[in-house]
This record gives structure tokens, C-alpha cells and sequence, in this order.
């Protein structure tokens, strides 16, 4: 896996989205934490720089907001793994904090576009 | 290394998250590891690379160990446990902040202590003493404060109904108790003086009303704790039982309580009497029905509901209307209500400006403290980069993390202010050490009560905050950073970084310098007083108080003693001449003064002209050193039958005599007429700082006093002549004692106690301060060295020498020193004159002081680049060029 080249053009998480990547990442299906790292880059194709350090804090908070669960299973490779899924809560949480990021989205859309018109 | 974990409900449970947690992170990095394998990293490498991409285990175990946690209160409890556990993690980084926050907090502490113990609560076990104030009087045209007269007080007493005066007058007595002697201070009061101070006796009671009249008419008395335990051994028996004190048996009616020591800053008293006593204890001058005798030292209790400026008011009333009455001694005479720490009466108004030196010292000092731990928690800030990071992507706010390390710095502060109230509790009877001892108890204590403990914790919640800014302000500007940061560089620019610590050192090393300057002035008027010609000898004069009125002799056994004591004084080897005085020059007792006329001489109309002048017997200018201009000595002839004669000095000369000859010339004193027989040359009289005034001095013999001081003119050194003078004393009376005996020279110095304990606190603080500098320049300089590596191989390859890297990196460090002294040297031209009359004989901007601070300043700021100097010398510059 490619570590040194690719660091360079990769973004840095913008604070406060760490909750909604977990949360859309665990839409696609219960996962563990190394997982959720995995599938974050593969998706974003590496462009999003996730720092591994601030996975564990995120999703134990979410756990205990009562967002998502965990419970202690056996994965292909037969390594005990602690598996996260969403829950019912999780779910409404996803879609407010989708829609508030839809918002912030748009309204910076919003100025970036006016800027570019006086610009022009 | 694991921080041991307080007990608490669901410790259990939390353990075995614990556990878990350890489980999930280890499962991560394995599968992490085994991914790295599958893509064709080698086993060995592959863990690391794993690890590394993890980031630090540690730091993810305890933020995710915190988001389990709970409610706001519970955050708070949080950060405490995990500041505790930081500074656990690394100890050496703790225990320097500590101590460097400990010696801040605890020398404000120990100020506060010593101004509410001396200044403004300063007599232990008075109840209310925000509603104590000194009572003095005042007259017109004069800016000195006055005593007044016991008829005055007692109309002053009759007239107030918003203020209750309580008198008192110190003496001294000397307590033959079994086979010893020992002189022991006291004092003559009103009869409410105990009820007034809200002091209730131990034993026994206060004194009565009617104990106050009928001329030494009710010889009883109080004795302190310390007394009653330390001469009577705590006789439960003691009340009703007598004990001699200036010649008169005294019975003993009450014991102080424990820990009252009269109201008087300075000396712990050891006995009460009631103002009938006065003649007694006055020198056999009866002065309770003489209005125009002024001698009360007083104190108001301004009752309960009535403030100050009423009771003031009321007072100035009774003081107008004494005026009318008694135009003849109370003509332009007033009263003023003091607080205690304006007391003129008492040691608190020398040690004033000590006391604010010291607090001024103290101050700086816990700011160079906090500028020292801030810079210790910027270098950590560097090495905490990953947590802080780890934090704001969870969505921790900039306040969150302000707050997370506000809590981090209030438990370093905690841990300091527990430090430094214990230093201070041990330092509370450090100022008493400073001051030479009198030869009576002593107390000069500071105070630790809630109000020191309030204003200490407020001074730790101040270091809170100023060490806790430093890594705040970072936080915040991490904050701003996040969005926009890319790649792995520092959390904040490093050049940023670089100034906030360079500036910090800057401060330090610049408030350093002040106090060095400071310190430098004090030691420099020191060695001036010594070296300084008071007038007198010095060297080898010894002088020994001798107090024949507290071991009660009348006049006629006084006078003979007096002549025997001088022939067999002149007696013992090694002694060439032997005098006596009734007041030391430099002593704590004041010269009696009078009012002067002379022909020829007419003063100004708001001049009274009063000199002061002391009674001295036949061969004391030749015992004294102090040489005669013209005329002669008192001789054993001029005594109470020969007409009055006086000596008297040059200034007194120029003033009155217009400099013209004046033996066998008269002036009136008090409009008593006195032929001058003699002119002495000028000298100092009450301090060095003085300047020349006149001064006149009478016989002994024509002016008798029971209590006197000893001099002797030695060819020996004082240690030969002691034992003799003693085994002379003894032979004479064995009830009387003298007063330590000591040289002149010795009681010069005393005078400048104020000075020496200013510069012992200024010399300590500046020591610890420069030594806080170093330490500080040290940790920048090395953090440089070791931040530039790179350059430094660099620089090397290129074909610097080792000694080319040395310059460059001490250099660094000096530039820094140098920028602070600049700006040190120009607070401290502007600072230095606050030390006021403290300094002697030297300028506030002694340029000799200045160069050589900065010289001290400059060496230790060497000192302190040298050691990463030598490291960068020793830089490989292929290692760095590689790493």
C-alpha cells in the first residue's frame, strides 16, 4: 500500500465530520474499527487522511450516545473482533448530521460560486 | 507506566473495559500488520509500519478511555485524573514545574503572611482588630505623630460614645525570680485593657476600674503565658502571690492567655500593670495629673456599628474642646485615628518598606515562575501534538481544549500552592531571625489565617492562568489551523513557536536583572552603613544597658551605685575609660528634648525650636570617641548643687549662636538657663541617615535618670571584658542585670536591620531568580540545538569548525540574555527609587550596580548555553544529514 506518495494530496478531515464517515461507513454494514478505516480510504481512494489514533475515542462515544453497538465476535481469519452496527438512533443521528453537512455544503457552495462570478 | 487508579463504584467494570479496549486495539493493529505482510512489506517492518500508522497506544487508550465518561462535573474529575496521570508519565517535567511554582506561590504566601501578622493583624489573639485603630496625637504645623497625656485620655474617654480608648505605655522591667534576673518587657495600661482587646485571662482576671487611681496605689499585675510557664513552671497556685518588680512587690491577679503577646509589633510582652503604676515605671516621674505630660501610646476600639471617619469626627470634637479648656498644653493639639499598620508607636512603620520590597520581590519572582513553567509546557505542547490532534477530530472544541489544559495547569498549580503554603508556614518566624535580638523575647510572626489562604489560593488561580495561557493560546490557534493543515508539520509554525519561547525567556531574564539590581543596591548601602563614620568610636567602645529603676533604686542608692560602677568598671584591665548615658545614640528609646531660647537668636514664627539632647556623665565624650571642638568635659563638680552647665554640638552653634564662640555663653532650655561649657564635634545621633542637627548635652548629675546605659573605652577585645564586668555587676547586686553587651559598631548595624532583612529576601529571591533564568535560557537554547540538527551537520559538512558551531549556537543564547537585560536595566532605572530610604549612601541607578548585574546575568546566561553548545560540537554530521 502506497504511504509516502499519496500523503501529500490527501485532505484532512474537517472536524466534527469523523461521526458522519463512521456512520455512513456502518450504513454499508456492521464492521470493526480497523474495517471502518479500510473501507473510509478505499471509498474516498486514499484522498482522505483519517488519523487512525482518533478512530477508537469517535466510536466509543458514539456507543455510548447509543448511535451505534458493539459486541465481541470471530472474524474469516478467526481473530476475536469487536464488531460495530448501527443502531435505530444511529441511524436518525446519520441523517441529521447528513442534512446538517448538506447545509454547510451548500452555503459554502453558495459564497464560492459568488466569488467566482465577481472574480470573472 | 500506569497511573494508580483512585477506588470508585464500578471500578470492576471499568477494568474490565479496560481490557477490552486493550483487546480491540491490539486486534487492529494485527490485522493492520497481516494486511501490510499480504501486499509484500517483510514481518519485521510490518508491525512497526503498523504501530506507527496507529500513532501512540497510549494516548488513544485514555481519550477513548474519557469518552465513556460522563457529565460536565465528571469531565472536570477527568482532566484532573488525566493531568495527574501526565505528570506522573513524566516526573522530571513535573517535579520542575512544581518547584518552580512552589517557590513563586510560596514566597507570596510567605509575604502575605508576614503583612497580615506585622502590618495588618499584628497582635495575635486580639479578637476584632479591624476595629482596632492607634490613637495619636497630633500638633499643629508638625507631620509626626504625638502620645498623649493620661487627663487628656481620660476626658477623651468621658466624651466617647462610638469609640472606647484604651491606654498603654511600654516599659521594661527586671524579674529576679529564684537565683535569676532577666529583663522582660511590659507595659502600664488602662484598666480596660484586657476587656477592650477581647483577650480573656487563662487565670484569674483583668484589671478593675478602680485600679487606675491613686498614685501607685494598686501595685498588681497580669503576666503572660510564657512567663507563668517558663518562671513560675505553670504554678496552678500562682494568682494572689507576689513578685518584685522596679522595687515594688507586685501582686500577681491574672496569666494572659496563651499566644498573646501584648500590641506591640516586635517584642512578645511578658507583663500588665495598671496606670496607677506609672511613676514607678517611669523613672520616678509622676505624670497622671500633669496634662502637659504627654506619654500615652493608645488605641481606639471603634464600637460595633460606628466606622471610622464617625468615630473620628467624634473624637476631633472632644480633642477641639480640650483645646479651649486647656489653651496652655493643648494649644493646635489634635488626635488622630490610625489603622494598626500606621501605628507610629511600634516596630511595624520601620519594616513597612521592607515588607513592601518584599512583596514586590515576591511578585516578580511568581511571574518569572509562571514564564519558566509556561516555557517548560510549550516544549511539551511539541511532544502532545498527536493527542491534541486526536482530540480536535473527534470534535473537541477550542474551549473544550482550553479548558482540558486550564485543568492541567490548575493541578500543577494545586500541587505548587499546597508547596508553597507549607513553605510558608515554615517561614512565618523567618523575618524575627533577620532582625538582631534586643535581649528580651522577641515575636515578629506572620499570620496564616483564611484571609493569607484566600489571597494565596488567588495568587495560585493567577499562575493557573498565566502558565496555562501559553498552551491555551496554541490550542486555539490549532483550532484555526485544523481545517486548512496539511502534511505533518508542527502545530503551530514552529517559527511562532520559537518567538513565544524566546520572548518568554526574554521576560524572565529581564525580571531576573531587576532583582539582581536590587539586590545589588541593598548589599552596596549595607557595606556603606558599615563603612560609614557615625561620629562616634566604633570599633572599641562597648556599651551594656543598665536599668537601676526596673531593679527599683531610689535616687541616692542610684547616684552611688552610678559612681561605683564607673570606678570599678575603670578598674578592670584592659578598660581605659568607662561613662554613662541615659540614651544610646542609634537605641530605640528617644532623647528627651526642650524648648530653646537664646539671645540673638530669633526664631521663625511657625518654628518651635526643640532640641533634642541626652545626659551624660563626667569622661563621656572621651569614651564615646566623640572629640571636643573647644571647652572642657563634665567633671564630677558639675552635679545638682553647681549651677546647670551644658555641652553642646556644632550644628547647635551655627543655629543659635550664629557660629560666634559660645563657652561661658548661656541659653534656656524649657526656661531653665544653661552655661555652655563646652562645643562637641558633630556626629549622628539617632540613625545614619540623618542629617546634621543641633544638639545639646547636660550632666548626668543634674539631670538624673535610674536607668542608663554603660560604656566602656577598650584596649581588649569585648569577649576578655564581659565576664569581668559581670562578676562586678554581681559583686554590686546580684538582683540587677545588664543588658547584652555589645560594641558600638554592633549597635550601628542593629539600626540597619530594615536594610539587612530587604536584602537577605532580595538577594535569596534574585539568587533563585537567575538561578529560574538559566534554566529557562537552557531549556530554549537546547531545544534549539536539538530542533536544528540537521542544520548544524549541515553547517559541519560545509566546513564549519566545532568551535564556528559553539559560537553559533552560544551566541543564540546570548543574544536572548542581552535583549533581556536590556529591557530589565530599563525597568529597573525606573524601579530602583521605590526602594526609597533603604538605600544608603548609594544612587537607585548606581551605574557600578547595574554593570555588574548585568555581568552576573550575562555568565549564568553562558553558563547556561555552554552544555547544548558542547552537544552541538559533538554533532556527527553524517548521522544528522541521514536521520
Amino acid at each position: 500500500m502506497p504511504v509516502g506518495k499519496a500523503s501529500a494530496s490527501r485532505i484532512e478531515l474537517l472536524q466534527g465530520t469523523l461521526d458522519l464517515l463512521i456512520l455512513q461507513t456502518l450504513l454499508w454494514g456492521p464492521d470493526h474499527g480497523y474495517g471502518i478505516t479500510q473501507r473510509l480510504s478505499a471509498v474516498s481512494g486514499d484522498a482522505l487522511r483519517i488519523e487512525t489514533g482518533s478512530l477508537y475515542p469517535a466510536l466509543h462515544r458514539l456507543e455510548r450516545r447509543g448511535a451505534i453497538a458493539a459486541e465481541w465476535k470471530t472474524s474469516e481469519n478467526r481473530q476475536r473482533v469487536r464488531v460495530y452496527r448501527l443502531t435505530a438512533a444511529g441511524r436518525k443521528l446519520l441523517g441529521s448530521e447528513r442534512s446538517r453537512w448538506q447545509q454547510l455544503a451548500d452555503a459554502i457552495g453558495a459564497i464560492l460560486a459568488r466569488t467566482t462570478e465577481s472574480e470573472s | 507506566m500506569r497511573f494508580p487508579r483512585l477506588p470508585f463504584p464500578g471500578r470492576s467494570r471499568r477494568a474490565d473495559r479496560d481490557a477490552e479496549l486493550d483487546d480491540e486495539i491490539r486486534s487492529h493493529l494485527r490485522m493492520a500488520e497481516e494486511d501490510r505482510i499480504a501486499a509484500g512489506e517483510s514481518p519485521e517492518s510490518a508491525g512497526a509500519s503498523a504501530r506507527r500508522e496507529f500513532g501512540n497506544v497510549e494516548i488513544v487508550r485514555e481519550i477513548t478511555r474519557e469518552s465513556w465518561g460522563g457529565a460536565r462535573l465528571e469531565q472536570v474529575a477527568q482532566d484532573v485524573r488525566f493531568g495527574l496521570r501526565l505528570l506522573h508519565r513524566s516526573p522530571g517535567f513535573a517535579a520542575l514545574a512544581i518547584l518552580c511554582l512552589t517557590i513563586g506561590i510560596g514566597a507570596n504566601a510567605a509575604v502575605f503572611g508576614w503583612i497580615e501578622g506585622i502590618l495588618l493583624r499584628p497582635y495575635p489573639a486580639v479578637a476584632h482588630q479591624e476595629t482596632l485603630f492607634a490613637l495619636a496625637g497630633t500638633s499643629r504645623g508638625s507631620p509626626d505623630f504625638d502620645v498623649i497625656s493620661w487627663p487628656d485620655f481620660v476626658d477623651l474617654r468621658r466624651s466617647g460614645t462610638l469609640y472606647e480608648p484604651i491606654a498603654e505605655k511600654i516599659t521594661s522591667t527586671t524579674l529576679s525570680v529564684g537565683d535569676r534576673a532577666e529583663r522582660v518587657r511590659g507595659s502600664v495600661v488602662s484598666a480596660n485593657y484586657f476587656d477592650a482587646l477581647g483577650v480573656k485571662p487563662l487565670l484569674g482576671r483583668g484589671f478593675e476600674a478602680e485600679e487606675e487611681s491613686g498614685r501607685n496605689a494598686h501595685p498588681v499585675t497580669v503576666i503572660s503565658h510564657q512567663l507563668w510557664k517558663r518562671r513560675f513552671h505553670g504554678d496552678p497556685a500562682i494568682l494572689g502571690k507576689a513578685q518584685k518588680m522596679n522595687g515594688v512587690e507586685h501582686t500577681i491577679v491574672g496569666v494572659a492567655p496563651e499566644g498573646f503577646f501584648g500590641t506591640f509589633v516586635g517584642y512578645a510582652f511578658q507583663f500588665w500593670v495598671p496606670v496607677s503604676m506609672q511613676e514607678t515605671f517611669e523613672s520616678n516621674v509622676y505624670k497622671l495629673e500633669d496634662r502637659g505630660q504627654r506619654w500615652i501610646e493608645g488605641f481606639v476600639r471603634v464600637r460595633p456599628g460606628a466606622t471610622l471617619p464617625q468615630a473620628q469626627e467624634e473624637i476631633s470634637a472632644a480633642a477641639r474642646r480640650l483645646e479651649s479648656d486647656f489653651p496652655a498644653t493643648n494649644r493646635g493639639r489634635g488626635i488622630r485615628l490610625l489603622p494598626l499598620w500606621r501605628s507610629p508607636f511600634n516596630n511595624a512603620g520601620a519594616l513597612l518598606p521592607t515588607l513592601r520590597v518584599a512583596l514586590g520581590v515576591a511578585i516578580v519572582l511568581l511571574l518569572i515562575a509562571c514564564a519558566n513553567v509556561g516555557n517548560l509546557l510549550l516544549v511539551r505542547s511539541f511532544a502532545r501534538r498527536q493527542e491534541m490532534t486526536i482530540r480536535l477530530a473527534i470534535g473537541a472544541g477550542g474551549g473544550r481544549l482550553t479548558a482540558q489544559l486550564l485543568v492541567e495547569s490548575l493541578v500543577l498549580a494545586a500541587c505548587a500552592a499546597a508547596g508553597g503554603l507549607l513553605a510558608a508556614y515554615w517561614l512565618r518566624d523567618a523575618l524575627v531571625l533577620l532582625i538582631p535580638p534586643r535581649g528580651v523575647p522577641m515575636s515578629l510572626a506572620g499570620r496564616l489565617d483564611a484571609r493569607v489562604l484566600a489571597a494565596s489560593i488567588g495568587v495560585s488561580v493567577l499562575a493557573t492562568v498565566l502558565v496555562g495561557i501559553v498552551p491555551a493560546i496554541q490550542a486555539r490557534r490549532l483550532d484555526l489551523a485544523g481545517a486548512l493543515r496539511s502534511g505533518s508539520g508542527g502545530v503551530v509554525g514552529p517559527e511562532r513557536r520559537r518567538l513565544l519561547r524566546s520572548g518568554l525567556v526574554v521576560l524572565q531574564v529581564s525580571l531576573s536583572f531587576l532583582l539582581l539590581v536590587g539586590a545589588g543596591l541593598l548589599l552596596l548601602s549595607i557595606r556603606r552603613v558599615h563603612d560609614s563614620r557615625p561620629g562616634f568610636a566604633t570599633d572599641d567602645v562597648l556599651t551594656a544597658g543598665v536599668d537601676l529603676a526596673a531593679a527599683g533604686y531610689d535616687r541616692p542608692r542610684a547616684t552611688l551605685f552610678e559612681d561605683t560602677l564607673l570606678e570599678r568598671a575603670r578598674a578592670i584591665p584592659g578598660v581605659r575609660s568607662a561613662a554613662l548615658s541615659r540614651i544610646r545614640p542609634f537605641g530605640y528609646r528617644t532623647y528627651s528634648s526642650a524648648s530653646i531660647e537664646a539671645a540673638g537668636y530669633r526664631p521663625r514664627s511657625d518654628e518651635e525650636p526643640i532640641v533634642d539632647f541626652n545626659e551624660v556623665s563626667p569622661s563621656y565624650f572621651e569614651t564615646a570617641g566623640i572629640p571636643l571642638a573647644a571647652g572642657r568635659e563634665f567633671t564630677r563638680e558639675d552635679d545638682g548643687t553647681a549651677a546647670p552647665v551644658a555641652i553642646v554640638n556644632e550644628a547647635f552653634v551655627a543655629r543659635y549662636f550664629r557660629g560666634e564662640d559660645p563657652i561661658d555663653r548661656s541659653f534656656r532650655a524649657d526656661g531653665r538657663s544653661i552655661r555652655i561649657i563646652g562645643v562637641a564635634r558633630q556626629s549622628r545621633y539617632e540613625s545614619l541617615l540623618e542629617a546634621p542637627k543641633p544638639f545639646y548635652y547636660v550632666p548626668l548629675r543634674q539631670s538624673f535618670s535610674a536607668s542608663v546605659n554603660l560604656y566602656l573605652r577598650t584596649a581588649a577585645p569585648p569577649e576578655t571584658i564581659a565576664p569581668a564586668l559581670a562578676r562586678e555587676i554581681q559583686a554590686l547586686d546580684r538582683d540587677l542585670t545588664l543588658s547584652e553587651l555589645i560594641t558600638m559598631r554592633e549597635q550601628v548595624r542593629r539600626s540597619a536591620a530594615p536594610q539587612r532583612v530587604a536584602v537577605t529576601l532580595l538577594a535569596v529571591f534574585g539568587g533563585v531568580a537567575l538561578l529560574l533564568a538559566a534554566i529557562g535560557l537552557y531549556g530554549v537554547v537546547s531545544h534549539a540545538v536539538s530542533q536544528s540538527e540537521r542544520e548544524l551537520g549541515l553547517r559541519m559538512a560545509l566546513g564549519a569548525s566545532a568551535r564556528n558551531l559553539m559560537r553559533h549556537v552560544v551566541s543564540q543564547g546570548l543574544r536572548l540574555a542581552t535583549v533581556g537585560i536590556a529591557v530589565g536595566a530599563a525597568a529597573a532605572l525606573g524601579l530602583t527609587r521605590l526602594l526609597g530610604y533603604l538605600l544608603y549612601g548609594v544612587g537607585p541607578r548606581d551605574p557600578m550596580v547595574f554593570a555588574l548585574a548585568g555581568a552576573v546575568m550575562l555568565t549564568a546566561a553562558l553558563a547556561a548555553c555552554l552544555l547544548p553548545a558542547w552537544r552541538a560540537m559533538r554533532t556527527d554530521p553524517v548521522e544528522a544529514l541521514r536521520g
